[in-house]
């Protein structure tokens, strides 16, 4: 068995996982949510697997490694986080159809990595040959995968509103049934965010202690730093709006969305379109 | 005139006070720092310059769009949002601190039906006994209560952690200290650039802006290799240095390897590994040709370009050479030369001769066999010099900021009152962060507070 083969799994699971996910929430049948959550986390069982297996293959190679090196690695990593926090969303506060809208995020990363990318393992190259690549790759993932759950709980606040808006009636039935009340969304949204604003500034600040440590210079206005400080400016700026009247809500959940959308230019966006130090080995192909 | 002055101040001071000026920063340094990673920085590649209108190229250095983080107008940005943070906790601070010093002792009845969190408790002992049951038992499951008597009633008010209200301006200040570190660096320290070939030493850098540096010392370059894992992806860059003063090695910093992600730092001012290079110093080739009907083998040395004639007439150009063939000519690896082979009368063949491989060397050719044994060419290593004495002010502040961000987000101030009358007390809750951990804390107290017997 390889880990190879693992990924592959884990991706049809999630694929499962989030078509059972669709099927409760237009059947509303509360043991279909059930299932999508048990799939999803078997996924993640398999995926943890997986990821140790391709730990201990990089070493029978003879070029051992943390899984975390290049953009193949950071995108399984990535949906790896992102189901890894949306199971602490659904035990913790018993929302499972957030995971309707944060699946699909996990899945899409896993179906792009198999099936678009060069999974070799490589040797690590001099760059990163450093003890800080594990810390400042997982803090920055475990942020994004917050920043993740929160856009995609932000997605179904807008939805509700946009509906419940509609639909004039207090009877906004259907679909909006199983969406937990707004306040709550509102209140998830901050959470998550609240977990992945001090990920994204630990990440930001291991990534300067790593780049004093190998070039001498902790901030140099490279592409990707500056990203990551765009999205560390609109996070700070949700959380101070959250403190102001009138930039509650829906406002919020606006910034919560175009704070994903940045982080997801500053992972990807920065490396397929701007040139700087992260260019991740040129892991796609 | 008095009032209108006054009023101008307060509005100012309002002005750098309010949230919605930090809103409107955090999204402004926001979408104008994307200008800065979409358009060159610094010295402009001339390809940009031939593909770019005049007029747009004057507008945008005008604008400071090429060196926007240290454009007059990025800068200002951060000033105001620095007097931003300073004044928000100038403002606020007092509040923050009272609010902890002199915590509401007593619970009106706005508060006591605005927190969702209560329980009552009848007891038919007298009142001073459930005052001194009820103090106990707070300072046994939660902490020691501060007792007032108010209108015939006794308010028992117990806090914890009151101080983590302070976590969010141990952010704002971390950012100031951030700031000043940078500040710091930028004044007091440098970065540069030295290239050092190998056997030689150096006594100085070139600096950012062009000029030559002195270093108070020398670094020698002992020597400077190169490995590559079997892919022919590179694995290591190392270069053998040693400090020199008055040209004695320095001890403990003798033969010291520097490889990317292992800088070495003398007297504040470290070097890291950053590039590499052949010297165009020296240079020679040394090439083995050997009669393939046996015989000793021949050594000539030539420059790269050069054409040498052998004994029979024969001529050979060295066309280049590398100290490692691997990206060239994968599945080898070591030195190896590209040459151009002319035997009389008829047409130059080209082909690569390797140092570790003679069966393969053998294979090419015709009566003689071409070799390849390397070259006296020295390489040398390219450094990064720098020194930033603010560096450590800059992890202060990001420690600080740590800490502040912990505090902030994961902490909670949590109150209890229990107001005690005649023939009953009833308990309150409430806390700044995290409802929900609290409430279960608070249903946990509410069971053991309804089992007192007074």
């Amino acid at each position: 068995m390889t880990s190879s083969m693992l990924f592959n799994v884990t991706t049809f699971t999630y694929l499962i996982s989030m078509l059972v996910f669709f099927a409760f929430l237009a059947s509303k049948n509360k043991s279909l949510g059930l299932a999508g959550s048990f799939i999803a986390y078997a996924g993640l069982a398999v995926q943890t697997v997986a990821i140790a297996l391709r730990w201990k293959e990089s070493y029978d190679m003879g070029v051992g490694h943390a899984p975390m090196s290049n953009l193949y690695e950071s995108i399984v990593f990535f949906s790896w986080t992102i189901i890894l926090l949306f199971a602490y969303i659904d035990i913790r506060y018993k929302y499972r159809i957030v995971g309707a809208f944060v699946v699909p995020f996990a899945l899409l990363g896993m179906a792009w990595a198999q099936l678009g990318m060069n999974t070799g393992i490589e040797p690590l190259v001099p760059a990163l040959q450093s003890n800080w690549l594990l810390y400042h790759v997982i803090t920055c993932f475990l942020g994004y995968a917050a920043f993740a759950v929160a856009c995609g709980i932000s997605i179904m606040y807008l939805i509700k509103t946009a509906i419940e808006g509609t639909s004039s009636s207090a009877s906004a039935g259907g679909l909006l049934s199983l969406f937990p009340p707004l306040k709550v969304l509102d209140d998830l949204n901050y959470r998550s965010i609240m977990i992945g604003f001090p990920l994204l500034t630990l990440g930001i600040i291991t990534g300067a202690a790593w780049a004093n440590y190998a070039w001498g210079t902790y901030w140099s206005w490279d592409p990707k730093e500056t990203w990551s400080l765009i999205v560390w400016f609109v996070y700070a700026a949700f959380l101070h709006a959250r403190i102001t009247k009138g930039w509650v809500g829906k406002r919020a959940a606006w910034l919560s969305v175009i704070g994903f959308a940045a982080t997801i230019f500053c992972y990807l966006g920065v490396n397929l379109f701007l040139s700087g130090l992260h260019s991740y080995g040129g892991g796609s192909k | 005139m008095a009032t209108t002055d006054r009023s101008f101040i307060t509005n100012v001071w309002d002005f750098f006070c309010s949230l919605k000026l930090t809103l409107f920063l955090l999204i402004s340094l926001a979408l104008t720092s994307i200008i800065g990673t979409v358009l060159p920085q610094g010295a402009l590649p001339p390809e940009y310059v031939a593909q770019i209108s005049p007029a747009k190229l004057q507008i945008y250095s005008k604008l400071g769009f090429f060196d926007m983080y240290h454009s007059w107008w990025f800068i200002t940005l951060l000033y105001i949002f620095s007097l931003n943070l300073i004044s928000c906790s100038i403002k606020r601070l007092p509040h923050v601190f009272k609010y902890i010093s002199e915590p509401t002792l007593i619970l009106g009845e706005g508060l006591r039906n605005s927190f969702p969190l209560k329980k009552e408790l009848s007891f038919s002992g007298p009142v001073e006994k459930g005052v001194e049951r009820l103090s106990a038992f707070l300072g046994k499951e939660f902490s020691t209560p501060v007792i007032t008597e108010h209108n015939g009633e006794y308010h028992l008010f117990a806090q914890k952690t009151a101080w983590c209200r302070l976590g969010v301006y141990v952010v704002h200040f971390s950012i100031l200290v951030i700031f000043i570190g940078a500040i710091i660096g930028s004044l007091a320290g440098y970065k540069g650039f030295v290239t050092i070939v190998e056997g030689t030493s150096v006594n100085s850098f070139e600096g950012r802006n062009g000029q030559n540096m002195p270093l108070g010392f020398e670094v020698l370059c002992e020597k400077f290799n190169v490995e590559f894992y079997a892919t022919g992806a590179p694995k290591e860059f190392r270069s053998t240095l040693t400090v020199l003063e008055n040209g004695k090695p320095v001890p403990g910093y003798s033969q010291v390897k520097v490889i990317v992600n292992e800088p070495m730092t003398y007297k504040g001012i470290t070097f890291y590994q950053s590039s590499y290079g052949q010297a165009s110093e020296g240079g020679e080739h040394y090439i083995t040709v050997t009669p393939r009907s046996g015989g000793t083998p021949e050594k000539i040395a030539v420059r790269e370009g050069v054409t040498a004639t052998l004994k029979d007439g024969t001529t050979f150009k060295l066309l280049e050479a590398t100290q490692e063939v691997r990206a060239f000519a994968p599945g080898f690896s070591g030195p190896a030369a590209r040459i151009e082979v002319t035997r009389k009368g008829s047409a130059p063949q080209t082909f690569i001769a390797f140092k570790n491989y003679p069966d393969v060397n053998a294979q090419r050719g015709d009566a003689l066999i071409f070799g390849y044994e390397g070259t006296s060419a020295k390489q040398y290593t390219g450094l990064q010099v720098a020194k930033d004495p603010g560096v450590w002010v800059v992890w202060l502040g990001c420690a600080l900021m740590v800490i502040g961000i912990g505090v902030a987000f994961f902490m909670s101030h949590k109150r209890i009152w229990v107001v005690v009358s005649k023939g009953h007390a009833r308990m309150y809750g409430n806390a700044s962060k995290n409802q929900a951990a609290f409430q279960m804390q608070f249903e946990d107290l509410s069971e053991k507070f309804h089992e007192i017997k007074i």
